[in-house]
C-alpha cells in the first residue's frame, strides 16, 4: 500500500467501521477465557461479591496448587485419564483412519465402493441413536467403567477415514509409482513414501481427534462410572452440578483442563487451518 | 534397503491374513511371494481396511441392530430380555408427552442455531477476510473456543456470565443500566435459558464454520468481483448477493448439513447448563438428554430408550433425505 494512493472516503469509514466492529467482537470472544482465569484466581468473596467488579482485587497464585490437593475433587487422577484416553484415540484412530483411508483410495478392489458407502453411511447415525445399544454392549463386554471402554469404541471415525481418503486420492501418483519401481510393496510404500509425505494431513486431523477426544463428555458421563475412571470434563461437570462447591477451585480446574489444549493449539493452529482448508469438505 | 526381513516383520496383521489365507493354497516360496506381493489385491486391501472396517462394523452396526431388538423388548435393567412387548415400546413413546416435547425441543433449537451459527461465521469470515492488519491474529481469536469444551464453557456461562445473581457478569452490566436481575437459566417465560444455550453454542462453534467459510472465500477469483465492478455492481451488498454466496454453495451445503447434524447431537451444554444436584428441570430436554435419562436414569429402561432412539433415527433419516434432494446433494456443481 502506497500512502499517496488517494482512497474513497465512504470506503475509508466502511474499513474503519468493520476494524471497530471486528476488534469489538473479538473482546467479546476472548472475555469467557479471561472470567476462567479470573474467577480461578480470585478469592471466593471475590466472585460472589455483590458488587463485582472486571479484575480481581485480591490474586491467590496459590489456587493453581491447592487445587490438586482437595480429596473431594480427583483432579490430577482425572487428567491422568484424559490425557491417556485422548493420546491413544488420536494415535490410534489416525492409524486405523489413515490405513482404511490409504486402501479405499489406493488399493483397486472391486467392491471398494461398497465399503466406501458402508463407512461413509455411519456418518448419517448420529450418536443419539447409537450411545444406548453402545452403552448396552460396552456393558456386556463387561468395560465399564475401564480404560478399554473409553477408547476401543471411539477408534473407529469414519469423519477421519473420509478426510485421509480424500487425501490420498490427490496424493501424487508418480511418488508411489517410483516406489513400486524400486520394489516396494504397499506397506513399505506406505510408511517410507506415503506418511512422510503427509504430515501435514495427519498434523490436522490429529489435532482435531486430541481436541474432540479430550473435549469428550457424554460417552465418558456414561462408561466412565467410578471416580477412579472419571474424566476431567466428567469430574468438572460432576462438580458443576453438586450443591456444595467452590467457585474458585472449580474454575482454576477449568483453566488447568483447558490449557494443554490452548498449547495445541497455538503449536498447531497452522496445520488445524490447513488440514480443514484441504479436507475438500466443501468441494 | 533391507531385504524381506523388513517385510517380514512389518506386524500382526500380515501374519494373521497370511495364516488365515495360506491353509489350503500349498506352500513354497514362491507362493508365499506371490501372496504377499502387490498382485494379490483383494489382501492388501483388506489388510489396510479390515481392521478398521471391522471395529467400525462392530461399535455402530452392532449397536444399531441391537437397538432394534432391544425396543421390542420390556428391557428394564437388562440388555438380555426375554419379555417380547412387539410395538408397545413404540406406542408409549410416542404417546409420551416428555418424549414428544423433547422432539419439540429438538426442532425449536435447530430452527435458532442453524441459521444464527450460518450468519454470525460468514459474517465473521466476510469481515476477517478483508480485513488488512492483523488477520492472522483475529482469525486465531475467532477460532480459539474451538479449542474449549462444552463442560467448561457451561461452567464460565452458567456460573459467571448468565449467573441469576448480581455477580454474575450479565446481571452486573445490566446492572450498570438500572436493569433487573434475571435468572437467566431458570426463567421459562420469557424463555430466557435459550438465549444461555444459543450464545454457548456460538462462541464454540462460529470459529470452526469461520475458517470454513474462509477457505471458500479464498478460492473465488478476484476476476469475478473486477468483471462485476465493470459491470456497475456496486462493492458491498450487491457483489455479496450476486458473487460471493452463489460462489459459496458447496461452502454452504456442506456447513449447514454439519450445523443439524451437530445439533442433532445437542446433549453437553444442556447437560451442563441446566441439570443441578436436584435433577434435570421438565423444559427443554432435547431427544439425547431424554433418552439418557429414560435409558441410563432411575428406570434403566433400555426398550423404552431403545425405541425413542429407533424412531429418533427413522426421522433423522428422513429429514437427512429430504435436505439431501434440497439441496441437490451429490449433484456435480457445473
Amino acid at each position: 500500500m502506497t500512502v499517496s494512493k488517494r482512497v474513497d472516503p465512504r470506503v475509508r469509514t466502511g474499513r474503519a467501521l468493520r476494524a471497530v466492529i471486528v476488534t469489538i467482537l473479538a473482546v467479546l470472544f476472548l472475555i469467557p477465557f479471561y472470567l476462567l482465569v479470573r474467577n480461578g484466581l480470585a478469592t471466593e468473596q471475590d466472585i460472589t461479591a455483590p458488587d463485582w467488579t472486571f479484575f480481581p482485587r485480591d490474586i491467590q497464585w496459590s489456587n493453581l496448587t491447592d487445587v490438586f490437593a482437595d480429596p473431594n475433587l480427583p483432579l490430577a487422577r482425572a487428567l491422568l485419564n484424559s490425557t491417556l484416553i485422548a493420546v491413544s484415540t488420536t494415535l490410534g484412530t489416525v492409524l486405523l483412519a489413515s490405513l482404511a483411508g490409504y486402501g479405499l483410495a489406493r488399493i483397486p478392489y472391486r467392491y471398494a465402493n461398497v465399503v466406501f458407502y458402508a463407512i461413509l453411511g455411519t456418518l448419517m447415525v448420529p450418536a443419539a441413536v447409537t450411545f444406548v445399544p453402545s452403552f448396552v454392549l460396552v456393558s456386556t463386554l463387561g468395560w465399564i467403567s475401564t480404560l478399554r471402554g473409553l477408547i476401543i469404541p471411539t477408534l473407529f471415525s469414519a469423519f477421519a477415514c473420509f478426510i485421509f481418503r480424500q487425501y490420498f486420492l490427490g496424493f501424487p501418483k508418480e511418488l508411489e509409482d517410483a516406489a513400486r519401481v524400486d520394489g516396494l510393496g504397499h506397506w513399505r510404500t506406505y510408511w517410507r513414501i506415503v506418511v512422510p509425505n503427509s504430515r501435514p494431513v495427519f498434523a490436522a486431523v490429529g489435532t482435531i481427534v486430541f481436541i474432540g477426544a479430550w473435549n469428550a463428555f457424554l460417552w465418558p458421563l456414561v462408561i466412565g462410572q467410578d471416580r477412579e475412571s472419571w474424566t476431567v470434563q466428567v469430574a468438572l461437570s460432576t462438580f458443576t452440578t453438586a450443591q456444595n462447591l467452590n467457585l474458585h477451585e472449580l474454575f482454576i480446574a477449568a483453566a488447568i483442563s483447558i490449557a494443554p489444549l490452548v498449547v495445541v493449539f497455538v503449536l498447531l493452529q497452522r496445520y488445524i487451518v490447513a488440514g480443514v482448508e484441504r479436507t475438500g469438505i466443501d468441494d | 534397503m533391507r531385504g524381506r526381513g523388513g517385510a517380514a516383520a512389518k506386524g500382526g496383521q500380515d501374519g494373521q491374513a497370511g495364516e488365515a489365507g495360506g491353509s489350503g493354497q500349498g506352500s513354497g516360496a514362491g507362493r508365499l511371494r506371490r501372496f504377499r506381493g502387490p498382485q494379490n489385491r483383494n489382501l492388501w486391501f483388506w489388510a489396510f481396511v479390515g481392521p478398521f472396517a471391522i471395529g467400525l462394523a462392530l461399535f455402530t452396526y452392532v449397536p444399531l441392530a441391537w437397538s432394534v431388538y432391544l425396543s421390542f423388548f420390556d428391557a428394564h435393567n437388562t440388555v438380555s430380555p426375554t419379555d417380547f412387548v412387539g410395538l408397545d415400546n413404540y406406542v408409549s413413546m410416542l404417546g409420551d408427552h416428555a418424549f414428544l416435547s423433547s422432539l419439540g425441543t429438538f426442532l425449536l433449537f435447530t430452527a435458532f442455531i442453524v441459521p444464527t451459527t450460518y450468519v454470525v461465521s460468514l459474517a465473521l469470515a466476510l469481515m476477517v477476510n478483508r480485513l488488512r492488519f492483523a488477520q492472522a491474529f483475529f482469525r486465531s481469536v475467532f477460532f480459539l473456543p474451538t479449542a474449549c469444551s462444552y463442560v467448561v464453557a457451561a461452567l464460565i456461562w452458567k456460573l459467571s456470565i448468565f449467573n441469576g445473581v448480581r455477580f454474575g457478569l450479565a446481571n452486573t452490566v445490566l446492572g450498570w443500566f438500572g436493569a433487573d436481575q434475571t435468572a437467566w437459566l431458570s426463567t421459562s417465560d420469557p424463555p430466557w435459558y435459550w438465549l444461555v444455550i444459543v450464545t454457548v453454542r456460538l462462541w464454540l462453534q462460529a470459529g470452526f464454520y469461520m475458517i470454513l467459510f474462509l477457505a471458500g472465500l479464498q478460492r473465488i477469483s478476484p476476476r469475478l468481483y473486477e468483471a462485476a465492478a465493470v459491470d456497475g455492481a456496486r462493492p458491498g451488498w450487491q457483489t455479496l448477493r450476486h458473487i460471493t454466496l452463489p460462489q459459496l454453495r458447496a461452502t454452504s451445503v456442506a456447513v449447514v448439513l454439519l450445523l443439524v447434524i451437530n445439533a442433532f447431537q445437542a446433549f453437553d451444554e444442556f447437560y451442563n447448563l441446566l441439570s443441578d444436584a436436584r435433577g434435570y428441570p421438565p423444559y427443554a430436554r432435547p431427544p439425547l438428554v431424554y433418552l439418557y435419562y429414560t435409558a441410563l436414569g432411575q428406570e434403566q429402561n433400555l426398550g423404552l430408550g431403545s425405541a425413542g432412539a429407533v424412531i429418533l433415527a427413522l426421522i433423522i433419516a428422513v429429514a437427512t433425505v429430504v435436505q439431501a434432494r434440497w439441496f441437490g446433494l451429490g449433484r456435480k456443481e457445473d
